[in-house]
């Protein structure tokens, strides 16, 4: 037997749905999407509207009911200074779900730009461009964040920017590559004898053609991104107290996990946890649905 | 192979019906369908793109794609019934009785493994292991035609041409003695030389083996030189079964009769009338069909085609038993035209030529050795003229298109001059004016056409470019031009991928078309469609040019399209014109010997043709071309060591037609009306082959 024959002679039968449709069939029928979906749409609303609808105010404290484990009036139990730690961790949710996504577009866009840039030019533009963005990845994140904590201070632009801009070189070389393959296709030729200006075949060409990997690529980035905002909040670089970002609470927690505390630090990890993993499952399945 | 008492068929369908399942509904493909193939004989399929011949050889062997299911009928493979195998009879059979060579070559072979380890595995499978396997292995190949069988055994898949990929596959489906082999359109992505050397190859294993042929195509020519019977699908029907030559000869259904009438073939020339086409689509799949399925292209249908499904009429004479499915198949011949003949009008003679060319190269540089992929190239374009580019792939054509069209800059040194001006060797460097007057339709629509974009968008966009149009007097010119390929308003809101490939290949020439271009380079616009296709995008190339008067430079590996539609051909080897002129002097000789090896390889519908010349081997390596004469290597009418130390000039056999050879016209011409040549020794193909890599 010779090789099985691999595309299926299955007829097109697109023509009564787009392609956007498509798509959106796919994923509303990939239970590993839904479940991110619903993940991250319990997440959105306590960012959004947390403040409105948690039992105590995160911020204030009450000393006499410090470290009270949990109960049915502190269901995640009280901090060492009486914060209720399920309003915390509601509440905490805010910071990260909007410094995250906006170090991720920031990241999208900008890799998107040098993406098209390198991958259209190709030649020097290209080998010049790509060796700084490698040279920009090899630099180690950590000391990369304390520099511009050092230099810039301590703000949540400083961290967007930072995260933003270490993300974007990881963008940039997908872009680049799904732009090479594009940039051979014969629809490229009929644009350059119509004399059109690079700009246009790139943004207007080839730019829709990309769209797929890019919103894979973004995807998988605001899980990292959201994991790099939790870190750099405990290292104490980001999310500045008294905000009851996860990350910074259990940077000032940590320590009574010893004592048994154990309250004042699992859930605010396991809200990272839930919302890093919610994340990474919406972009598997907007990659699985992209890709079928 | 074990059976020893044979069945009477090697292949018996029976009323078999099998559907897609597509968005919940299941949507018939093929449609009470029944053949024979006895044992060893060879039985082709042809049909339109669509209509379900893939299929057909998928399910012999029950390997439909997951959606797929036989929904009713019998297949009974050399007495088995196929349907009633479990899962390891039905691998026994597929592994020892049937066997599949596909399209593509390249595809069906692991291209990770190498060739002869592919080979052996499958003595494995049968238990047959070590030096006896590659014995066996070697053996195949010899069998095949490979001459130095070792060597071959040491690559991969990627280091052989297509044909020796081809041959490979061929060689696995051979290899545990099949009774059944099917071959599903074994030659379409070869060139013409090394297609009738795959096919020569297939004549000749038939008298070797018993094995039975189901062979696939498209392409009636070739499966009317192969097959013993014909089968004419259509919408998943069969609607004429038959001898192959008195199907072809004397077809009994409208639709075999619309298809034969679509070729270019016997030397037609467009000055000669347009061809026929096949109004309206095939219908599609799953499509709730009541009378004739072919009824509503057909110009003899009325109302009983229309309500009353034909029977399989049988029409058995002494040339053989034969069957269709027509009603009226005693008149299917009188079939009228769905194109009228009228000729198109000749071009008002010019005073100038719109192109010039002279001393074109192009040198690309490969490890360091200069690949000479164009090289002193040097002829005019007159207005409203096709100048045909022919010549194997690797031959340059598509390059010096690109040279013209300044996508590739050329060598310093070499002229181009557009309308009496001398044009920059970069694109970018040349007035919006230049760029408009030279345009392409390219070979693929698909990757010609952005994929985000509406028929509107990309029709607007070349508009407003090309012809500086805006606003209303933009509107009121896309209709026009929408018109004038004969597309519809309607077709204008959707996106490429919603059409089909002969409606695609139409936005293309469109395209090509939006700023009156003087000269458009069509670029194999129909190989990738059907032959009915094919006929219409040829008839509105042909009626655009002489509404428009615009110049062609057409290149096509199918040689009786080329014929069809050039008026000046120009026959192209490793970069280097070998003969250039007026196309009936070209075509009807005395020609070069490649040319005449070119014209050899086609397959052609009436077998009256004489003794084939075959050209072995692949063409050399442009990095490292043969001495003199770069033909050398691999013609048949070389004449002496002259051939390998000298290069020929392009010498004027006649007023405006050159020929590139050592041979005096007068000398070819006596060659070429006697014998054929002496077939090259298959010493200088190993030499010739190991040239690669």
């Amino acid at each position: 037997m010779s090789a099985v024959q691999t595309t299926s002679p299955a007829p097109d039968d697109t023509r009564e749905r787009g392609p956007l449709a498509e798509v959106l069939f796919s994923l509303l029928r990939s239970r590993t999407f839904l479940v991110g979906l619903a993940i991250v749409l319990f997440w959105i609303p306590c960012a959004l509207f947390g403040e409105h609808f948690v039992p105590y105010d995160p911020l204030a404290d009450d000393i006499i009911n410090a470290l009270a484990p949990p109960s049915t009036e502190h269901w995640f139990g009280t901090d060492q200074i009486g914060r209720d730690v399920f309003s915390r961790v509601i509440v905490g949710s805010r910071d990260i779900l909007t410094v995250a996504p906006l170090a991720t577009l920031l990241a999208t866009v900008t890799g998107t730009a040098l993406g098209l840039l390198t991958g259209y030019f190709r030649g020097i533009v290209d080998d010049v461009v790509s060796r700084i963005l490698e040279a920009f990845m090899a630099v180690p994140g950590v000391i990369l964040a304390l520099l511009a904590i050092v230099a810039l201070g301590t703000s949540t632009a400083t961290v967007v920017v930072l995260i933003g801009l270490s993300f974007a070189p990881i963008i940039a070389r997908t872009v680049r590559s799904a732009v090479l393959t594009e940039r051979q296709l014969d629809y490229v030729a009929a644009a350059e004898l119509r004399h059109e200006r690079a700009l246009y075949t790139m943004f207007v060409e080839i730019l829709p053609n990309v769209i797929p990997p890019i919103l894979v690529e973004t995807t998988v980035r605001l899980g990292y991104a959201i994991f790099a905002v939790a870190t750099l909040s405990f290292l104490g670089f980001g999310i500045q107290p008294p905000s009851p970002d996860w990350g910074l609470s259990i940077s000032s927690n940590y320590g009574m996990i010893s004592g048994g505390f154990w309250w004042t630090v699992l859930f605010d990890a396991l809200a990272i946890a839930s919302l890093v993993i919610g994340v990474n499952l919406v972009a598997d399945g907007v990659h699985g649905a992209l890709n079928d | 192979m074990t059976n020893s008492a044979k069945a009477e068929n090697a292949l018996e369908l029976h009323d078999l019906s099998v559907a897609y399942r597509v968005a919940g509904r299941n949507r018939a493909v093929l449609r009470n369908l029944s053949l024979n193939i006895g044992q060893g004989e060879a039985y082709g399929l042809v049909g339109e793109s669509g209509c379900g011949k893939s299929t057909v050889a998928l399910t012999v062997v029950r390997y439909l794609p997951r959606n797929g299911s036989i929904t009713g009928g019998a297949i009974s493979l050399d007495g088995k019934d196929v349907m009633k195998l479990d899962a390891e009879a039905l691998r026994r059979a597929r592994a020892e009785s049937v066997s599949m060579v596909y399209q593509d070559p390249g595809k069906a072979l692991n291209p990770s493994i190498r060739v002869g380890l592919q080979l052996t595995e499958i003595f494995e499978l049968g238990g047959i292991t070590g030096q006896a396997a590659t014995d066996r292995a070697i053996a195949m190949l010899n069998r095949v035609r490979i001459s130095d069988p070792l060597s071959v055994m040491q690559r991969y898949p990627h280091q052989l041409s297509g044909g020796m990929q081809q041959r490979v596959a061929i060689a696995m489906a051979l290899a545990n003695d099949p009774s059944m082999l099917i071959l599903d359109e074994p030659t379409t992505g070869l060139d013409a030389t090394v297609e009738a050397e795959v096919l020569d190859l297939i004549v000749q294993l038939r008298q070797e083996l018993s094995t039975s042929i189901l062979f696939i195509s498209h392409n009636l020519a070739v499966v009317s030189n192969m097959c013993d019977r014909v089968g004419v699908l259509y919408a998943g029907m069969l609607v004429e079964e038959g001898p192959t030559d008195v199907v072809f000869n004397d077809p009994r259904h409208p639709y075999t009769v619309a298809l034969l009438r679509c070729l270019p073939s016997g030397g037609k020339r467009k000055g000669q009338g347009r061809l026929d086409t096949i109004p309206g689509f095939l219908p599609g799949i799953g499509a709730d069909i009541k009378g004739c399925a072919f009824a509503d292209r057909c110009a003899l249908a009325d109302e009983r085609c229309r309500t009353e499904l034909p029977l399989l009429y049988d029409l058995s004479d002494e040339r053989g038993k034969r069957l269709s499915r027509c009603h009226y198949h005693d008149k299917a011949q009188a079939l009228p035209r769905a194109t009228p003949s009228d000729v198109a009008p000749a071009p008002k003679p010019a005073a100038a030529p719109v192109l010039r060319v002279a001393g074109l190269n192009k040198t690309y540089a490969s490890h360091g050795h200069p690949l000479r992929a164009v090289k002193d190239v040097s002829l005019d374009l007159w207005p409203g003229e096709t100048l045909g580019l022919v010549g194997e792939s690797g031959s340059g054509k598509t390059t010096f298109a690109r040279l013209l069209l300044g996508l590739v800059p050329p060598d310093d040194g070499g002229t181009i001059e557009l309308e009496g001006k001398a044009l920059a060797p970069k694109l970018e460097n040349r007035g919006d004016d230049q760029v408009k007057a030279m345009q392409i339709v390219f070979q693929n629509p698909d990757s010609a056409l952005n994929r985000s974009h509406s028929i509107r968008h990309i029709l607007g966009r070349a508009l407003k470019r090309l012809a500086g149009l805006s606003g209303k007097a933009l509107e009121t010119r896309l209709e026009d031009l929408v018109r004038s390929v004969r597309l519809t308003e309607r077709h204008l809101a959707v996106k490429p991928r919603q059409l089909s490939g002969g409606l695609k290949q139409r936005v293309a020439i469109a395209r090509a078309f939006a700023g009156d271009p003087r000269i458009v380079v069509c670029d194999e616009p129909t190989s990738a469609l059907d032959v009915s296709v094919q006929a219409a995008i040829l008839n509105l190339l042909v009626d655009l040019q002489s509404k428009e008067d615009v110049s062609y430079i057409f290149i096509s590996h199918d040689l009786g399209v080329v014929c069809y539609l050039s008026d000046k051909i120009a026959v192209l080897y490793l970069g280097r014109i070998m003969e250039l002129g007026p196309s009936e002097d070209v075509f009807s000789g005395p020609h070069h010997p490649y040319t005449e090896a070119l014209l050899s390889a086609v397959p052609k519908l009436d077998q009256t043709e004489k003794a084939r010349i075959r050209l072995d081997g692949e063409i050399p390596s442009a990095a490292n071309p043969p001495s003199g004469c770069v033909f050398h290597t691999r013609c048949p009418r070389k004449i002496g060591s002259i051939c390998e130390e000298q290069v020929p000039p392009l010498a004027e056999a006649q007023p405006g037609h050159t020929i590139r050879c050592h041979i005096p016209y007068a000398e070819l011409a006596r060659l070429q009306s006697s014998t054929p040549p002496q077939e090259v020794p298959s010493s200088q193909l190993i030499a010739c082959q190991n040239g690669f890599g």
